[in-house]
């Protein structure tokens, strides 16, 4: 198993003159959950997009320093950025489904790449649901609006989603912040059981959820990263007394 | 001993008020409905009884005092048709590009919106002039003389020239109502299609445009019903006077229900004897524009419904 799934050299981003996130460097291994903690504002979320270069989409902005996915620095010139948000799917903070059936969401990738045989696009939706563990709550409706569902199951088939299209990172945007605590164990199950194919990096809030569902944990800080380490260590044990304290609930 | 209050509140001041306003907005309401319905009576009591079959399917006769108006219904509805194929596809690709490609801050953007703005609000006369001395004098006389010899074929009033003078005249409503529909999907939905590996046109072909379509055809059929009934444009690009058949080429002129109108109420022989005609032919181009409206609210409720 390879160590390094993301390295990132000295990356800044900048809306117009302000910056947002200044020089920060950190590996992320392959097939393990990592999180990135920290208050509102300091940048997490935006660095989460500039990893599948969701910023692009953004007018005035700009970024310096290196992000290397497989050793491909992603913000090279030559990079096709349709084929780097293949390989780097992203789960929104609010579900949002298309207005379309269930079936259509999920085969909306892999027909977009061009399959238009219907056996495989039952196959892979299928198996898709099956591993959102959303398949038995909506196998007998798969044509119904997604729309229709409730917003834990909306969240699942967006995860289902991209799933479908096959990706080896999944970018997850404070995916279960806008759902019930019922909701929210069963995707936090759920990414437990997705990082034994897939490397998954999570944005949450819920410093218990950070705790609970990842392996490394990152501490952002305005605009900063302030430490990264193992899970257990920056929650039992971290180097930065401004880690300490956002933990413990003294800021932020 | 009584609690006295501190200063008194004056209560009757705010109720009258109320009541003023209330009333006012009342009678603003009545007044609109009033002269629309005003409208309608009139047009119906003075045009229902020679709205027959015969009417709708016959050519003018007699001078234009008898028969009825079939050539300008064709012609209307010819007109309209090509000002649509013209108008709509142009007006949605600039919608596209100026909500999906365009950034905020382009000069280029910028300017576009500006023009379809200030187009807008052009008087729809000078959009008739602008047809007369552009379509006409310019790209019609050219072509003729580079192609028919000088023989005047094309730098004449026809449908086609007043139709592309009427499309003009739409196409900053198409313009700005498919911007508008296509702002309503939002940025997540976008946000969705792109992370997922989709380029941007796939994401505009499979996302944006099925999401607003809706928006994009209510706007687009209110804009088509503006132009249907518009004269202005049309008088000196193609509309004519009366003509014995219906148009069988693009570069033939032909008749339509607003300026029939207009001449029948001021250029026709006999003006009281054709006002039976005047009011059926008002009262026809009223129902064309209401049902083209109608459609346009049955599919923003159908597509709706299903959208849930």
């Amino acid at each position: 198993m390879k160590e390094s799934k993301v390295d990132v050299r000295n990356l800044s981003f900048y809306y117009g003159t302000n910056i947002a996130l200044k020089d920060i460097s950190m590996i992320i291994p392959e097939n393990k959950v990592t999180a990135f903690i920290g208050p509102s504002g300091c940048g997490k979320s935006t660095f989460l997009r500039t990893l599948n270069r969701m910023n692009d989409l953004i007018d005035n902005t700009r970024v310096e320093g290196d992000v290397l996915i497989d050793d491909v620095n992603i913000y090279e010139k030559n990079i096709d950025v349709v084929n780097l948000r293949k390989k780097v799917g992203m789960i929104f903070q609010k579900s949002n489904p298309f207005a379309k059936s269930i079936y259509d969401n999920i085969a909306y990738g892999p027909r977009i790449n061009g399959m238009k045989d219907k056996e495989e696009l039952d196959e892979i939706v299928e198996v898709s649901l099956k591993q959102a563990a959303i398949w038995d709550e909506v196998k007998d409706r798969l044509h119904m609006s997604a729309l229709s569902l409730s917003g834990g199951q909306q969240q699942r088939i967006c995860i289902a989603r991209t799933l479908a299209v096959n990706p080896e990172i999944i970018l997850m945007d404070e995916p279960a912040s806008a759902l019930d605590p019922i909701s929210t164990s069963k995707i936090e199950e759920l990414i437990h059981e997705l990082k034994k194919v897939y490397t998954i990096i999570i944005v949450t809030h819920n410093m218990q959820q950070a705790a609970r569902t990842s392996d490394f944990t990152a501490f952002f800080y305005l605009g900063e990263l302030v430490e990264m380490d193992k899970t257990k260590t920056i929650f039992t044990n971290p180097g930065k007394k401004q880690t300490e304290d956002y933990i413990s609930g003294r800021f932020g | 001993m009584p609690m006295q209050p501190k200063r008194k509140i004056p209560i009757p001041g705010r109720v009258f008020k109320d009541v003023m306003v209330k009333s006012l907005t009342g009678l603003t309401v009545v007044l609109i409905t009033g002269i629309i319905v005003a409208i309608l009576i009139i047009t119906v009591a003075g045009g229902w009884k020679n709205l027959t079959w015969e009417f709708l399917t016959q050519f003018p006769k007699d001078g234009m005092t008898r028969g009825g108006i079939f050539p300008a219904l064709v012609g209307t509805a010819l007109m309209t048709l090509i000002m649509t194929i013209a108008a709509v596809p142009f007006g949605v690709i600039t919608a596209i590009y100026l909500s999906e490609y365009a950034s905020e801050q382009s000069v280029f953007a910028k300017t576009i919106r500006f023009a379809v703005k200030t187009l807008a609000v052009v008087p729809s006369i000078i959009f008739g002039l602008f047809g007369l001395g552009f379509f006409i004098k310019f790209i019609g006389f050219n072509i003729d003389n580079a192609f028919n010899g000088g023989e005047l074929r094309w730098g004449q009033p026809n449908i086609l020239w007043a139709s592309l003078t009427m499309a003009l005249l739409t196409l900053p409503v198409v313009i700005v109502s498919v911007e508008e529909a296509i702002k309503t999907i939002p940025r997540d939905m976008r946000e969705a299609s792109l992370a997922l590996g989709a380029t941007q046109w796939q994401t505009i072909k499979n996302v944006v445009l099925p999401g607003s379509l809706t928006g994009i055809l209510t706007g687009t059929i209110l804009a088509i019903s503006r132009g249907a009934g518009e004269v202005a444009p049309i008088l000196f690009t193609g509309a004519a006077y009366y003509v014995a058949e219906l148009p069988t080429s693009l570069n033939q002129q032909f008749m339509s229900l607003g300026y029939h109108i207009y001449i029948m109420s001021t250029q026709s022989t006999n003006v009281d004897e054709t006002l039976p005609i005047q009011y059926a032919t008002t009262l026809v181009l009223l129902l064309l524009t209401f049902s083209l409206s109608l459609i346009a609210v049955i599919l923003r409720y159908r597509i709706r419904k299903k959208a849930i």
